[in-house]
């Protein structure tokens, strides 16, 4: 089964951390990862830098820039992690945009997944549309689980749409917002988080966006299966390199 | 309909919507609407009246004299640079702001690389007196102060994008980020036909008032509606959708797309889209851009500030990939020698992008009895400094 899968059967709240592949130096990817499992993080989402991240905020932003201007490549990510399986056991996730992946070969990228052990991916400028209708079959011929966003603007017939072709876990966005956000949730959001709480959908929620220390992970987590810390992350690994990272980890839970 | 939408929001293998799902409900909203609210009498109504009073249309369509003794050819140009402010830009705008009401937005933003679309947004937002936001590259700031200063006096917000390239494409991501940060309120009017579906479709149904007055403006002065063959220069390419869009589906017209070579097609700096470019996806629609083998969007070159993305709408997409169109490119040198000769012969000086769309009759030779059309989409005078500098004028 699924490392992801496995993952969210156990009985307690997850903390997945976002990092920008190739950041802060280009060869820091696969050390990034050994120092977050022996923290204790369930899950991680590797970011695969590109150009134009709409989605994002500054900081992962800044960070891609930096990973692209380190000379990360698609192909080269892919040669760091050939060998990740014999060091790396939590479950992985590929976070990043769609035309990479488009540029590389949706069934080679895919198949390349498989073959290192990624176990999901997470691409929001792929619409569910698309993937139902031309890709979901290439994703789940390797294993692949991929992730779909959900925001308060979305209504509850997508979600339950989103919900039937999801087979993992459904990324939650905290707020209409762009990625590194601000901190806290006010009632409005809390209110959102009850609401997608109580539509009991068969996938799990994970939320992002806005997460950054150990009130607002508590706090997602009341209502969600777990949380994924991203832009608070990065600028922390800006400022204190990997030495930060036990510590860091430690401050959320 | 071939070389039109379908009702995917596909012209052939381009276009689509892949944006995140932040965007969904307000592209979404507007996918479903954009249809019946123009159709909508009180809107047709409105637009049309505010074509025709505040923009100035119907612009002419001119017989240029001179200019077809010189090419030995009969060349009519399409004067979009007699609109209010200057350039075709604010068809769209006009239509978007009308739109923007009809959704009940309160605020509007908009992506700007030269400052001409900022310009003809923030103009009718003081129409309307709605709020206006324009994101425009730190460096194009720089560059294009007049145009800056027009939007300020006009009663824009003028926000400098200062990431990744701090040019058009970076203000474009910009742009579509507030909107993911304020998706309640906030209209966000593209100004060509790029973006994710339904835009490039609505810019190019409000632009093709172009095609419309030029067919009957033909049929008055050579009885029939169409020429032989259409030009226009193509950045995103919204003026030359409005200039085709009623002749896409005559393939007795010929379609011209003029894109710009910058220091020469392989030179490393150029902005010749369909010779670059791949398949891929920029700003949310699947079309031809340039970017590297890894699929990463790279920075384009022109001294036109307007023809310098490194996309092309998808309908021109459709259009080169189907041999429907036929696609050339000039360079920054052949276009300014275009600007001057029509200068001179015509006594129009033209925005150097619609200069690229002039040059081809240089190598491109027509028969006599051709009929050609020129969309002359803009005027000269936000260029004054680059022809000066580029002239010693």
């Amino acid at each position: 089964m699924n490392r992801i899968s496995e993952k969210l059967k156990e009985n307690k709240k997850i903390l997945s951390i976002y990092f920008t592949a190739g950041y802060p130096s280009i060869d820091d990817t696969v050390s990034v990862l050994e120092a977050l499992q022996e923290s204790g993080v369930d899950m991680v989402e590797i970011g695969l830098p590109f150009s134009d991240p709409l989605a994002d905020g500054p900081t992962i932003q800044a960070s891609s820039t930096q990973a692209l201007k380190n000379g990360m490549t698609t192909q080269l990510l892919f040669n760091q992690l050939k060998d990740i399986r014999k060091k790396i056991d939590i479950p992985l996730v590929l976070m990043g945009y769609f035309n990479p992946v488009l540029q590389y070969g949706v069934e080679d990228f895919c198949k390349k997944c498989q073959e290192i052990g990624i176990d999901g991916l997470i691409l929001p400028d792929l619409p569910v549309a698309e993937y139902k209708e031309h890709y979901q079959e290439i994703f789940e011929n390797y294993g692949l689980i991929n992730v779909f966003l959900i925001t308060p603007q979305t209504s509850n017939d997508r979600i339950k749409e989103i919900d039937s072709v999801s087979n993992g876990f459904i990324y939650m966005v905290s707020s209409a917002s762009v990625t590194g956000g601000t901190h806290g949730f006010g009632k409005s959001t809390k209110d959102y988080f009850k609401r997608i709480s109580e539509m009991k959908l068969n996938n799990p929620q994970i939320l992002g966006f806005g997460i950054s220390n150990a009130d607002t992970f508590n706090s997602a987590t009341k209502y969600a299966k777990g949380a994924i810390i991203g832009s608070a992350f990065i600028k922390m690994l800006s400022n204190e390199g990997f030495k930060g990272i036990k510590k860091f980890i430690k401050s959320i839970r | 309909m071939k070389y039109n939408v379908n009702d995917k929001g596909y012209y052939g293998e381009f276009g689509g919507a892949y944006i995140p799902e932040m965007l969904y409900p307000n592209v979404e909203e507007l996918r479903q609407q954009y249809i019946s609210i123009m159709q909508e009498p009180s809107f047709q109504k409105e637009f049309n009246a505010l074509l025709k009073e505040y923009v100035g249309r119907p612009t002419p369509l001119y017989f240029a004299k001179r200019l077809s003794e010189k090419h030995n050819t009969k060349i009519y140009l399409k004067r979009e640079d007699l609109c209010h402010t200057g350039a075709h830009k604010v068809n769209n705008t006009i239509g978007q702001i009308l739109m923007a009401q009809r959704l009940g937005k309160k605020r509007i933003i908009a992506e700007t690389g030269a400052g001409q679309h900022g310009v003809a947004t923030a103009t009718v937002c003081a129409l309307m007196g709605l709020e206006c936001i324009v994101y425009m590259g730190a460096i194009d700031i720089e560059r294009q102060a007049p145009n800056v200063a027009r939007m300020k006096m006009l009663g824009a917000k003028v926000v400098p994008a200062i990431s990744g390239s701090k040019t058009l494409k970076d203000a474009t991501n910009e742009a579509i980020r507030d909107w993911i940060n304020n998706p309640a309120d906030t209209h966000y009017i593209i100004g060509s036909v790029v973006g994710p579906h339904p835009y490039p479709d609505m810019v190019a149904r409000f632009q093709s008032v172009i095609s419309s007055e030029i067919k009957s403006q033909l049929l008055e002065k050579e009885g029939h509606e169409n020429p032989d063959f259409i030009i226009a220069c193509v950045g995103g390419g919204s003026n030359a959708a409005g200039a085709y869009y009623h002749y896409l589906d005559t393939p007795e017209v010929g379609i011209i797309a003029v894109e710009a070579a910058g220091k020469g097609v392989n030179s490393g700096e150029s902005a010749a889209t369909s010779a670059l470019g791949k398949i891929g996806i920029i700003h949310g629609s699947k079309t031809l851009l340039m970017q590297t083998p890894d699929g990463q969007i790279t920075e384009p070159y022109s001294i036109s500030a307007g023809l310098d993305y490194p996309g092309v709408g998808p309908m021109h997409a459709h259009l080169f990939a189907s041999g429907r169109g036929e696609f050339i490119s000039v360079t920054d040198d052949d276009a300014m020698n275009a600007g001057i000769q029509l200068s001179k012969l015509e006594g129009i000086i033209p925005a150097i992008e619609t200069s690229h769309a002039l040059a081809i009759f240089e190598t491109r030779k027509f028969k006599p009895s051709d009929i050609v059309v020129v969309n002359l989409s803009g005027r000269g005078d936000k260029d004054l400094n680059t022809y000066i500098d580029y002239f010693n004028l």
